[in-house]
């Protein structure tokens, strides 16, 4: 688990264009000065937004990854609902302090 | 006295990226009262734009994260953000690095405050600007307090920023106004977005409008988190306008959940 270094990734290639070229060039090629598991690459490289999201990725760094891929809204909160579904509870980070399970009632 | 405007905005990516999702009527109620906003900030003289702000990641990372920060440059870019998916264009607003530096200085008397000579604008300031100074006309001063990556600022220590603000800003000649921007209860950018605590807001808003430093400082952030979502730790912005505005009362003049838009969409202001 390297919940950080997910993050650190993303809050770089939110904020740099230049790194969103490279990453559109060569996903995987990006990932390797990070430290990762397989996991995490994978989901980096699909991406596949409710894995990410139940590792533990901020939402406010995940939203605007999810923006970078022109994810619609609605499919993007689904999408995370489908991975806490899929693969259970947040695992770690701000969403895992106080035991948030995903989804709430309305 | 060189303050002369204080108040606080919502600053959620849906105001302007989902804007044609929500029931247009509150949402021409909302865009209205920002834009009573601008006319207030602009008929109060201010020269200067002080945003405290609540910013997602777009600058400070938990590699090296900063309770407070301000900015010292004279140009900000923005917004980080897919322009499309904001609703925004990119664009260059206005700072003033020599007002940055005389109120950092201050500031630094009695609170210790980053500063950062680059920053890149997200929506947590981007969508106020864009109400607010539409023709980038007013420089902004950039703060930020750390309300996203745990261990958080405490919220006295957001208190005492606000006092320290206050402080810098009455000791410039300059007329400085100041806006706090975050939201109250919401769950951003998470499945539970939508989901708004309304009466926690209202409650909130009650002990803001009091300017009740007591009733303020009295929030525990597992108890926000229960009650009001990762979100509402955005208080801390609204806290550090009320101290900034030193005891004055405060007037809502918007509040409405709109549940595209993630939050109580809300528009504030103290009576200086
Ligand atoms: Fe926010």
């Amino acid at each position: 688990m390297s919940l950080y270094y997910v993050q650190k990734f993303l809050y770089q290639l939110n904020r740099d264009e230049a790194l969103q070229e490279q990453y559109d060039a060569d996903r995987r090629g990006v990932l390797t000065g990070y430290e990762l598991t397989d996991e995490e690459v994978e989901a980096l490289v699909a991406p596949d937004i409710g894995l990410l999201f139940h590792l533990g990725v901020n939402g406010q760094i995940l939203m605007h990854f999810a923006a970078l891929h022109q994810i619609e809204w609605t499919d993007y909160l689904q999408r995370m609902g489908d991975g806490i579904a899929k693969h259970g509870p947040v695992r770690e980070g701000v969403y895992a302090m106080t035991g948030y399970e995903g989804v709430g009632e309305a | 006295m060189a303050l002369v405007y204080a108040g606080v905005c919502s600053h959620a990516p849906g105001i302007t990226g989902r804007a044609d999702q929500a029931d247009p009527d509150v949402r021409d109620g909302l865009y209205a009262a920002f834009h009573r906003m601008r006319e207030d900030i602009e008929a109060s003289g201010a020269e200067a734009l002080i945003v405290v702000a609540a910013e997602h990641f777009a600058n400070f990372f938990m590699d090296n994260m900063p309770s407070f920060a301000i900015g010292l440059a004279d140009f900000y870019d923005g917004p980080i953000e897919d322009a499309q998916w904001l609703g925004i264009d990119k664009f260059c607003a206005p700072g003033n690095r020599d007002l940055s530096q005389r109120i950092i200085v201050e500031v630094m008397q009695t609170s210790d405050v980053a500063y950062a000579e680059e920053w890149k604008f997200d929506h947590g300031i981007a969508v106020p600007l864009h109400f607010l100074t539409p023709s980038f006309d007013m420089p902004i001063i950039p703060a930020n307090i750390n309300c996203q990556g745990p261990p958080l600022t405490p919220l006295h220590r957001s208190w005492a920023f606000g006092e320290s603000l206050r402080r810098a800003a009455d000791a410039v000649p300059e007329k400085i106004a100041i806006v706090g921007t975050g939201g109250i209860s919401h769950w951003p950018a998470t499945p539970d977005s939508g989901k708004i605590n309304e009466a926690w807001d209202r409650d909130f808003l009650d002990r803001w409008c009091r300017n009740d430093r007591d009733a303020l400082l009295a929030y525990d952030d597992l108890t926000v988190y229960a009650d009001a979502g990762q979100g509402g730790f955005e208080i801390r912005t609204f806290i550090c306008i009320s101290a900034a505005a030193a005891g004055a009362p405060g007037t809502v003049h918007f509040c409405e959940p709109i549940p595209i838009f993630a939050v109580s969409c809300t528009i504030a202001s103290y009576d200086l």
